[in-house]
């Protein structure tokens, strides 16, 4: 008989914060730049340097700390991580151990429309590591590696999820939701292809009805929110396998490999980790006042969570509409701009998902660097609503101002689209298409309802595609049924 | 606590050391009489007393977010045993 098996994963997520300096010295954390320029005598761990903590990292820190509804410490220290590893040219990392920042906070993920509270054991404060480039093809197979100190000390805050999670979904919603409130309280770019977002996953399997963790292994180089959901998914069923098989897990570090599909052992022969942490004498403790993490926290913009209550309950678009828009900080804010400007949520919605998303999307440009501005999406909603133009010549207009730039007024100037509505002269040429074409009429009058179709066509033909085709109908409907 | 040989080999390993045989001897004894010593201090009552975490009295230096000019790549490369493309060259890790 099968034993069923309940997965438990937990993340570990570090996110660059976007100071302009790195968190001990001030050399900019600028992304790229030649290799061994953005360092001093700080970063490159020469004797005699002293470092000071940079207070824009404090900050973001507890920004991101009461933004997942964590405690903020009173008191907070900064430790020694002891690692022999060229990629730090100290020798050690400069972390926190056992009094971090930032303890016991949640979030709110939804998977198919079920809500989950996920913990938040710890969020603290580190520096990143350089960059080593290998000679051969593999780490394994180099000869000698190359090391770049440019990275090393750009600020890290670290987020140590419980292990909550119970599938690869759920982790991912966390993820996703996770990016979302970084990129919400700005402190920082949460681009996890260019690393500034970076994930790490701790996962076990336990027979369900169980409550003691299994033996876990932790996944690394997951680059994207696919290859976590994927790595995780290939991770149960290795894991599920060698359980079935009287097997059991070895507690390892795994890297995902995206080109194979599969996890592999990255174990060396090193003997398990033992850090020796121990407060870094060189930096003095954090004492924070109640009254700043107070500051902070009435600082902090409307939260995701809160953004998509307001739009469903106060401007009434659906919980999906409003999960899609409120995903993105500068997508949400446009929307709150453009409604404030055009009064129809659902109307601004639809625009924002369909053309607005469809165009950024194929042209990969954010929203802050989009031509098509509130204001201008505005004006070319109005025009739309007051019958000047049609749909169809609304998604044209978008589609060039979106490249262009140019306001609606001046598109629909220089292309010439007014839409007809007057009935005056529509009836006109209603009058003489239907003169014209005598066989439609009598296939009309014998029950062919479709032959309608094919009229409106002529008279859109006739107007060059600026009939309002709503009066067009009308007034087809009415003359048809006089005759 | 009493350290043993295993212990020293381990801390060995940790801070990329070689012993030999003669030096294991050493230091296993040399490690037990500072713990020994350090016992002394263990004598001394706590209970009312709130860890360190620094020896000096200071609290909250920090430096505001303003950068400065960074080292001269020349320079910054030039106590590196050896150096290709503007990096560090450095044997291979594992």
């Amino acid at each position: 008989m099968s034993v069923e098996f309940e997965v438990v994963i937990g993340l570990e997520v570090h996110a660059e914060l976007k100071t302009k300096t790195k968190i001990f010295c001030s050399c900019p954390t600028e992304f790229g730049g030649e290799e061994n320029t953005h360092v001093c005598p700080v970063c490159l761990g020469l004797p005699g340097t002293l470092p000071v903590l940079n207070e824009r990292v404090l900050e973001f820190a507890v920004r991101a700390g009461v933004a997942v509804d964590c405690e903020i410490a009173n008191f907070s220290k900064f430790d020694r991580k002891n690692y022999f590893y060229p990629d730090l040219p100290k020798a050690y990392q400069i972390s926190q151990y056992d009094l971090p920042i930032c303890k016991e906070g949640k979030l709110e993920i939804a998977v198919d429309g079920e809500k989950k509270i996920i913990g938040i054991t710890r969020i603290h404060m580190e520096e990143d590591a350089g960059k080593l480039l290998h000679s051969g093809n593999t780490i394994t197979s180099s000869h000698y590696s190359l090391a770049d100190y440019n990275r090393t000390g750009v600020p890290l805050i670290e987020i140590v999820s419980e292990p909550d999670m119970r599938s690869p979904e759920e982790a991912r919603a966390y993820m996703e939701k996770l990016k979302t409130i970084l990129e919400y309280i700005d402190v920082s770019d949460v681009k996890m292809e260019q690393g500034s977002l970076r994930c790490d996953a701790n996962i076990s399997l336990r027979p369900v009805g169980t409550s003691k963790l299994g033996t876990k292994a932790e996944i690394k180089n997951m680059n994207s929110f696919k290859a976590l959901q994927k790595a995780l998914e290939y991770e149960i069923e290795r894991q599920q396998e060698v359980l079935e098989e009287g097997g059991t897990i070895v507690q390892e570090t795994r890297t995902w490999d995206e080109e194979k599909g599969i996890t592999v052992s990255m174990r060396s022969k090193e003997e398990a980790n033992d850090y020796r942490y121990f407060p870094d004498p060189d930096l003095v403790p954090i004492i924070i006042e109640p009254d700043w993490v107070e500051e902070i926290k009435n600082s902090l913009p409307e939260l995701p969570d809160a953004k998509r209550k307001r739009l469903v309950e106060k401007l009434g678009l659906s919980e999906y509409d409003a999960g899609i828009i409120t995903e993105s900080r500068a997508l949400a804010e446009f929307f709150d701009k453009t409604v404030t400007l055009f009064n129809e949520p659902k109307t601004v919605a639809n625009w924002i998902m369909g053309d607005f998303m469809r165009l950024l999307n194929v042209e990969s440009i954010e929203v802050k660097d989009s031509k098509v501005t509130p204001e201008k999406m505005a004006a070319l909603l109005e025009n739309q609503a007051d019958g000047k133009i049609s749909g169809k010549m609304a998604k044209t207009v978008f589609e060039e101002m979106f490249v262009t730039g140019k306001t609606a007024d001046e598109i629909i100037k220089e292309k010439g689209l007014v839409q007809i509505s007057d009935e005056g002269s529509l009836g006109e040429i209603v009058d003489n298409i239907i003169e014209a074409n005598p066989k439609s009429i009598a296939d009309y009058q014998d029950g062919k309802k479709k032959a309608i179709g094919f009229l409106v066509g002529q008279i859109m033909k006739e107007t060059k595609g600026q009939a309002n085709p709503g009066v067009v109908n009308k007034l087809l409907q009415e003359k048809l049924s006089q005759l | 606590m009493k350290i043993t040989a295993k212990d020293v080999e381990h801390v060995a390993v940790l801070a990329r050391l070689e012993l030999s045989e003669e030096a294991k001897e050493k230091y296993t004894q040399s490690l037990n009489d500072i713990l020994e010593y350090m016992e002394v201090l263990n004598g001394v009552d706590t209970k009312n007393v709130e860890p360190t975490a620094h020896v000096l009295s200071l609290k909250n230096v920090f430096r505001e977010d303003e950068s400065q000019q960074c080292l001269d790549k020349k320079l910054a490369l030039s106590n590196a045993p050896e150096e290709e493309n503007g990096c560090f060259k450095v044997p291979r890790i594992i």
